[in-house]
C-alpha cells in the first residue's frame, strides 16, 4: 500500500479533532458519571477553543478540498466556523450554572453540543449534497435531544418532539429535492452542478429547479425563515433557556452559511430563478418577525420572532447575491451572534425565588433594581432595533447596502420599514425596564462566567463603531474567497 | 487655526464626562450631587472650548475649517471626517450653549435617577455636536439617529403622565423618516462612489435620481423640523418631556432637520430642490398660518410654545428654499434665535410649573404682582418670539421675508401674516399669565425667581439682545459659506449644469 494514496487530511483536521475529542469526553462522562459534568463542560469549551485555533491555522487563503471535493475549506468556511464555534462555546459556558440550579446537569449535555457543533462544521464546509445532508442531520439530531433535555418538563419534551417531527419533515424535503437534482443533472457535487447548470446558457431542467426549491424550503426551515418558521416560537419557549440561547445562535449561523454556499455555489447560475424566492422569504420573515412579536408577552417567544426577523434581514443580503451581499450576510450574522448571546445572558438571570421567570413584564423597573443588567439589555435592544451607533445598525447597513447595490430597492424599503415596526417591541422592553415601576428583584447576580460573557458582548455591541474595520475586512475576505477561483 | 483636534474635543468631551459620572461611587445623595456638578463642569468646559471655534474661525472663508480626517471603515471608503463651516458653526455653539443651561435647569427639579439623567444629557450633547460637525454621510447618520436613544429615555423616564405615549411617538415617527434617509445615503454612496460630504457637494447627481433621494431626505428632515403635517409628535413630546428636555428638543433637535435641508437637500440635490420648492412653500405657509391659529387655541403653555415652534420653523424652511443669500442667512439666524428663545420660553414655563405643578394657562394670572423679575424675563422672550426689533426674532424673520419677497411675493406676504398671528398668541399668553388679578390662593404666595433661575435666564436674555442688537457678529461668519452655497444653487437653477461651471463656482480648497 502506497502512503501517497491516503488522501490528505489537512483540511479536516479540526473536524477530526473535534469528533475524537467529543467521543473522548463522552467516555469520560460515562465512566465519571454526572459528577464529572463540570469537568466535561470545561473540557468541551477547551476543546472548542483548540478546534477554533486549528481552524484558523488550517484555513487557506484560497480554497482547499478534501474527500474528492465533497468537503471544502475556504475563507468563508473559516469565518463561519469560527462564529459557530464561538456561539457553541459561549452557550456551553452559559449553560453550566443554569443546569446545576435546575438539576439537569448531565454530562451528555456538553457532549451533545459538541456533536451538534461538529455537524455545523460539516455543513459549513459541505461541497456535495451528501456531505450537506450528513452534516445537517448530525447537527439536527443532537439539537432534537437537547431541546427535550429537561425530561420532566412537558413543555421541554413537547418542544423536542415538535422540533423532531417538523425537522424530520424538512429533512425529507431536502432529500426529495436532492434526489430530483441528482436525477436531472447526474451529480451531487456542487462544482459539477455549477458546471452543468451554468455551462451553456440554456434554461435549466425543470426538475433541477423544483429540486432546488425543495432544498431551499428545507434550509429555510433550518434557519427558521417564514413561512417555515412555525416551530420556532414553541421550541424556543419550551427548550431550557441556555438551549434556546444555543439554538438562536450557532445552528442559525451554520444553516445560513449552508444556504449561502448552496445558493451561490451550485445554484449560482440560477440566480434569476431563486432570487425572487429568497426575496419573498426575506420579506415574509421580516414582516412576521416585526408584527407577530408585538403581541408576545414571553421574552423567549419574543426572541424567537426577533430571530425570524433577523434572518429576514440576513436574507436581504443573500437576495442581493454577489460578494457585497454575502459580505453583508457575514457581518450581519457575526453581529447577530453577539447581540443574541448577550440578550440570552440577561434572560438567564431572570430568576425569582429560585424559579425562572420569562414574562416581559417581569423586567419591570429593572433599570432601578439592577441598573447594570438593565443597561446591558437596553444596549442589546437598541442594537437589535438597528439604532446607531450600536453594532446592530452596521449589520443592517451592510445588507441594505447590498440590496441597493443589486437594485432591490423595494426590498430595502420594506426592510427598513419593518425594522421600524420591530423597533417598537424592542424599545417596549426598554420601556418596561426604565419607565415602569419596579417589581420584585431578581434572585442573585449571574455566575461569574456568564457575567463575563454579558460584559464582553455588551462592550462589543456598544463599542463596535469605534473600530468596525477588522470585522468588515474579515467578512470581505471571506466573501471574496467564496466567489474566488 | 490650531493643530489640535478641537472639533473632536468639543464632540467627545461630554461623552468623557458621562463615562466619568458612571464611575461615581457612594450613596444616592452623593452620587446625585457629584453627577450634577460633573455634568455642569463638563458642559461648561465644552462651551468654553467651543467658543474657541468661533474665535479661531476664519470669517472670510467658505470652506470647512478645523477639519479632521482619519480612516474608519476603509472597505467602503468611509472616514471619520469632521469640520465646520459658517452654517454649522453656530449650531454647534447653540448646542454647547444650551446644554449647561439645561443641566442647571434640572438641578433641583430632577430628583430621581439623577446620574442617569446627567449621562443622558451629556451623551445627547456629544451626538448633537457630532452631527453638526460630521462631514461623512455615515458619520452624520450615526450621530443623527443616535440622538433618538437619549431623547427617548429623557422623555420616557423623567417625563409627565403620558410620557410613554409621547416617547414612543417621538421615537417611531423620527425613526421611520430616518431609515428612509439611510437608504438615500446608501444610494448616494453607490451613485457617487464616496461618502465624503465636501466631495458630494460638488457631485452632479442625475436629476431623475435626485427626486427620489430628495423625497427620502424630506421624509427624515420634515419630521425632524417638523413641517406641517408631520408635526404631531412635537406637541406630545414637548408637553411630556421634562423642562430641559423640551429646551433641547426645541433648541437643537429641530434644527437638525433644517440643517439637513441646507446641507443635503439644497447642497447635493439642487435640481430636485428647485422642483420641490413650491411644495415646501405650501407646507411652510400652512405651517406658519395654521399652527399659529392652533397655538391661539391652546390651553397648555407648553403646547402653545410647541405649536409656535412649528410656525417659526416654517419661516426657516421658507427661508432655506427661497434660496437667496438673505433668506438663507435669515433662516439660519432664525434657527439660532428660535433655539435661544423657545428654549428660554420652555424654561420660563418650567419656572412656574416647578412652583404650581400646572401648565394650564387659566391656572395662572396676575403673576406680575408677585414675580416682577420673572415677568421681565418672560416679556423679553415673548417679544423676541413676536419679533420685536432689537430682539433676535426680528432679524431672522425680517431677513427671511426680505429674501423671500424678491423671489416670491405671495409666499412672503402669506408668511408675514404669521408674524401678526405670532404677536397675537404670544401677547395674549403673556396677558393671561402675567396680568389681571391674583385670584388663586396658592399664587398669592408664589416666590419670584431664585438665584439659580436668574443664572439660567440671564445668559439667554443677553443672547437674545446680542443677537438682536448686533447681528453682524453672527451673520459675518456665516456669510461666505451661505453665499457659496447659494451661488452654486443659483448656478444650477440658471441651467448651468455643466460640471465645469459648477466647479468654477467653488473657491479652491472647499474641503
Amino acid at each position: 500500500m502506497n502512503i501517497a494514496e491516503i488522501p490528505s487530511l489537512t483540511a479536516v483536521i479540526p473536524e477530526i479533532v473535534l469528533a475524537l475529542g467529543s467521543m473522548g469526553l463522552l467516555m469520560l462522562g460515562v465512566f465519571g458519571g454526572d459528577r464529572s459534568t463540570g469537568t466535561v463542560s470545561w473540557l468541551a469549551v477547551a476543546l472548542l477553543a483548540v478546534v477554533s485555533w486549528l481552524v484558523s491555522s488550517v484555513t487557506p487563503m484560497e480554497r482547499l478540498d478534501a474527500f474528492s471535493g465533497m468537503f471544502r475549506i475556504d475563507g468563508f468556511a473559516g469565518f463561519m466556523k469560527q462564529l459557530a464555534l464561538l456561539g457553541s462555546a459561549l452557550a456551553v459556558i452559559m449553560s453550566m450554572s443554569f443546569n446545576d440550579r435546575e438539576g439537569i446537569a448531565r454530562f451528555e449535555y456538553p457532549v451533545l453540543f459538541l456533536f451538534a457543533t461538529l455537524g455545523m462544521m460539516m455543513m459549513v464546509s459541505a461541497n456535495d449534497l451528501i456531505a450537506l445532508y450528513v452534516g445537517l442531520e448530525l447537527q439536527s439530531l443532537s439539537l432534537y435531544v437537547v431541546a427535550a433535555f429537561r425530561r420532566d418538563s412537558i413543555k421541554s419534551t413537547e418542544a423536542g418532539l415538535k422540533y423532531f417531527v417538523l425537522g424530520a419533515l424538512s429533512s425529507g424535503l431536502l432529500l426529495y429535492g436532492a434526489s430530483l437534482i441528482y436525477g436531472f443533472s447526474g451529480s451531487t457535487g456542487f462544482d459539477d452542478l455549477a458546471g452543468a447548470l451554468g455551462g451553456d446558457g440554456k434554461a435549466p431542467p425543470i426538475g433541477v429547479v423544483v429540486g432546488m426549491v425543495f432544498v431551499m424550503a428545507a434550509l429555510a426551515f433550518k434557519v427558521s425563515a417564514a413561512p417555515f418558521h412555525m416551530w420556532t416560537p414553541d421550541v424556543y419557549e419550551g427548550a431550557p433557556t441556555p438551549v434556546t440561547a444555543f439554538f438562536a445562535v450557532a445552528p442559525k449561523i451554520a444553516a445560513v452559511a449552508l444556504l449561502v454556499r448552496v445558493m451561490t455555489g451550485p445554484f449560482g447560475p440560477l440566480l434569476g430563478e431563486w432570487q425572487q424566492v429568497v426575496v419573498v422569504i426575506s420579506i415574509a420573515s421580516m414582516l412576521i418577525g416585526a408584527f407577530a412579536a408585538i403581541w408576545q408577552t414571553n421574552i423567549k417567544r419574543l426572541m424567537a420572532y426577533s430571530s425570524i426577523g433577523h434572518i429576514g434581514y440576513a436574507l436581504v443580503g443573500l437576495a442581493a447575491g454577489g460578494e457585497v451581499g454575502v459580505r453583508g450576510v457575514l457581518v450581519y450574522m457575526a453581529i447577530y451572534l453577539f447581540m443574541n448571546v448577550g440578550t440570552f445572558a440577561v434572560i438567564l438571570s431572570m430568576r425569582r425565588r429560585g424559579q425562572m421567570v420569562e414574562g416581559i413584564s417581569d423586567l419591570a423597573g429593572l433599570g432601578q433594581t439592577d441598573p447594570r443588567l438593565a443597561a446591558a439589555l437596553a444596549i442589546f435592544m437598541f442594537s437589535m432595533a438597528g439604532i446607531p451607533p450600536l453594532a446592530g445598525f452596521f449589520g443592517k447597513l451592510y445588507v441594505f447596502m447590498a440590496a441597493i447595490d443589486a437594485g432591490l430597492v423595494a426590498l430595502a424599503v420594506i426592510g427598513v420599514l419593518s425594522s421600524v415596526v420591530s423597533a417598537f417591541y424592542y424599545i417596549r422592553i426598554v420601556k418596561v425596564m426604565y419607565f415602569d415601576d419596579p417589581g420584585p428583584v431578581f434572585d442573585r447576580p449571574l455566575d461569574p462566567a456568564t457575567s463575563i460573557i454579558l460584559i464582553g458582548t455588551g462592550l462589543f455591541v456598544l463599542l463596535f463603531f469605534v473600530v468596525p474595520a477588522p470585522l468588515i475586512a474579515g467578512a470581505d475576505a471571506a466573501a471574496k474567497s467564496l466567489f474566488g477561483g | 487655526m490650531t493643530n489640535w483636534p478641537i472639533l473632536s474635543l468639543v464632540t467627545f468631551l461630554p461623552l468623557l464626562g458621562a463615562v466619568l459620572i458612571l464611575f461615581i461611587r457612594g450613596d444616592a445623595v452623593i452620587v446625585a450631587r457629584n453627577a450634577k456638578s460633573m455634568a455642569l463642569w463638563t458642559s461648561t468646559i465644552t462651551l468654553v472650548v467651543s467658543v474657541f471655534l468661533w474665535l479661531d474661525f476664519e470669517t472670510a472663508s467658505s470652506s470647512f475649517q478645523f477639519v479632521e480626517k482619519s480612516e474608519w471603515i476603509p472597505a467602503f471608503g468611509i472616514s471619520y471626517h469632521m469640520g465646520v463651516d459658517g452654517i454649522s458653526l453656530f449650531l454647534v455653539l447653540l448646542s454647547t450653549f444650551l446644554t449647561p443651561i439645561c443641566v442647571l435647569a434640572s438641578w433641583d427639579t430632577i430628583k430621581t435617577r439623577v446620574r442617569e439623567y446627567m449621562i443622558a444629557f451629556l451623551v445627547l450633547e456629544t451626538l448633537m455636536v457630532g452631527m453638526f460637525c460630521a462631514l461623512d454621510l455615515f458619520v452624520f447618520y450615526v450621530f443623527f439617529e443616535g440622538v433618538l436613544i437619549p431623547m427617548f429615555l429623557i422623555i420616557g423616564v423623567w417625563g409627565g403622565p403620558r410620557r410613554v405615549y409621547a416617547a414612543f411617538k417621538f421615537f417611531l415617527y423620527t425613526l421611520i423618516g430616518s431609515v428612509l434617509m439611510l437608504l438615500a445615503l446608501v444610494t448616494i454612496y453607490f451613485e457617487a462612489g464616496t461618502t465624503d460630504i465636501p466631495v458630494l457637494l460638488r457631485h452632479a447627481f442625475d436629476p431623475e435620481i435626485q427626486t427620489w433621494l430628495w423625497l427620502a431626505f424630506f421624509a427624515s428632515f420634515a419630521v425632524k423640523v417638523p413641517m406641517w403635517p408631520f408635526h404631531t409628535w412635537l406637541p406630545d413630546a414637548h408637553v411630556e418631556a421634562p423642562t430641559a428636555g423640551s429646551v433641547i428638543l426645541a433648541g437643537v433637535l429641530l434644527k437638525m432637520g433644517a440643517y439637513g435641508f441646507i446641507r443635503f437637500s439644497m447642497g447635493m440635490l439642487p435640481e430636485a430642490s428647485v422642483y420641490f420648492t413650491p411644495f415646501i412653500y405650501t407646507l411652510s405657509v400652512i405651517a406658519v398660518i395654521y399652527t399659529s391659529l392652533v397655538a391661539l387655541a391652546q390651553e397648555d403653555m407648553k403646547k402653545l410654545i410647541a405649536y409656535s415652534s412649528v410656525a417659526h420653523m416654517g419661516f426657516v424652511t421658507i427661508g432655506i428654499f427661497a434660496a437667496t443669500t438673505q433668506s438663507m442667512e435669515g433662516a439660519i439666524f432664525q434657527m439660532l434665535s428660535h433655539g435661544v428663545v423657545s428654549g428660554a420660553l420652555f424654561l420660563c414655563v418650567g419656572v412656574v410649573y416647578d412652583r404650581i405643578h400646572s401648565r394650564e394657562i387659566t391656572r395662572y394670572g396676575g403673576l406680575v404682582h408677585r414675580m416682577p423679575l420673572y415677568a421681565v424675563a418672560f416679556m423679553v422672550f415673548t417679544l423676541a418670539s413676536v419679533g420685536l426689533p432689537g430682539t433676535s426674532g426680528f432679524v431672522g424673520e425680517f431677513l427671511v421675508l426680505l429674501g423671500t419677497f424678491q423671489v416670491n411675493t405671495v409666499v412672503a406676504t402669506l408668511a408675514a401674516t404669521g408674524v401678526v398671528l405670532g404677536a397675537a398668541y404670544m401677547l395674549w399668553l403673556y396677558r393671561r399669565v402675567m396680568f389681571g388679578q391674583l385670584v388663586r390662593e396658592d399664587l398669592r404666595t408664589i416666590a419670584d425667581l431664585e438665584l439659580r433661575e436668574v443664572a439660567i435666564l440671564a445668559p439667554l436674555i443677553v443672547m437674545v439682545l446680542w443677537l438682536g442688537i448686533y447681528p453682524s457678529a453672527f451673520l459675518a461668519p456665516m456669510h461666505a459659506s451661505v453665499a457659496t452655497n447659494i451661488n452654486r444653487y443659483q448656478a444650477v437653477v440658471a441651467g448651468q449644469t455643466a460640471p465645469a461651471a459648477k466647479l468654477a463656482a467653488l473657491p479652491a480648497g472647499t474641503r
